[in-house]
């Protein structure tokens, strides 16, 4: 469950990214909406639905949608979610966002995050509208009942609440550190 | 009849489907199977029992998807499906040929 309602304000942080810059949340003021997604390499179903990350940022961008994706596993346990891979799979994918390390896994210990992909959507008051999956179907974009997050964004943009606000995300677990693990359990 | 072991870790949340998807698969091939669903608990499972992530299918002890090299251990499995897609489960055609596989192997003639 994560720590945010519906209606609760954006957590503020500062991370690095695969493009050698720090970006923090307050870097985009600017923007209509601000999407958090938890993410990371080595997950199935991100590598799902990654394509579909990057065209949903490609398709907003120019309507002040920014997407900040961060990865917050362990990479002790899964070397393929280390900050170098992340910097390949970004260049591999032409990832369009930049893409963070939450190396301490403070963010997503504040967020109360728990599966990636986990989409958090805030408008332009930097309120959470949205939390959950990107759509209702991770294996084939052709067969998408329910664009959640396109639909939370056009209702966000047009000053609205989204239909749906929240969905199960649906992914892997993040892989903690041992001592977050046992943070999590308790 | 094909022994069949299907093997899941509970942090992965698609293995319902992909146990339907399996019944599916058999009943559709008409093959005289055996299904053990085992559950994967903890890394020396995974080790224990050559997890590489779930959910893995095995007919007759060959993996549905072979993917020699990854490492034992608890996580969720990325399947390459036929047209190249990455997706968290196998096809139904990838069962099926596993089965078609399988059956062939025994000398039993498909269907």
């Amino acid at each position: 469950m994560a720590n945010l309602k519906i209606g609760d304000p954006a957590i503020p942080f500062r991370l690095p990214g695969v493009d050698g810059r720090e970006h923090a949340l307050e870097d985009y003021r600017d923007r209509e909406a601000v999407v958090v997604i938890f993410s990371c390499n080595h997950c199935p179903y991100v590598r799902a639905w990654e394509d579909r990350m990057v065209a949903i940022q490609r398709d907003y961008a120019p309507r002040g949608v920014q997407f900040l994706v961060i990865s917050s596993n362990d990479p002790a346990q899964y070397p393929e979610d280390s900050f170098d891979r992340m910097q390949e799979r970004a260049r591999e994918k032409g990832y369009n966002f930049p893409y963070l390390f939450d190396e301490t896994q403070e963010v997503a210990r504040a967020y109360g995050a728990q599966r990636t992909p986990e989409v958090f959507v805030f408008d332009r008051q930097r309120r959470l509208r949205y939390h959950g999956a990107i759509d209702d179907n991770y294996e084939d974009p052709n067969r998408v009942g329910h664009h959640y997050l396109r639909e939370a964004l056009e209702a966000v943009l047009a000053g609205g609440e989204p239909q749906v606000s929240q969905t199960p995300p649906v992914g892997c677990t993040i892989k903690w550190r041992p001592q977050q693990a046992a943070a999590q359990a308790g | 009849m094909l022994r069949v072991h299907f093997l899941y870790w509970e942090g992965c949340p698609s293995h319902e489907e992909a146990l339907r998807r399996l019944r599916q698969a058999i009943q559709e091939e008409g093959v005289d199977a055996s299904v053990e669903v085992v559950r994967v608990d903890t890394e020396e499972d995974a080790r224990r029992l050559r997890f590489v992530g779930s959910p893995t299918l095995l007919v007759e002890g060959e993996d549905v998807a072979p993917a020699p090299g990854l490492p034992y251990r608890l996580t969720c499995r990325a399947y390459v499906l036929e047209d190249g897609r990455i997706s968290p489960l196998p096809s139904l055609d990838q069962i099926r040929s596993a089965l078609r596989r399988a059956r062939a192997a025994q000398g039993t003639p498909n269907r």
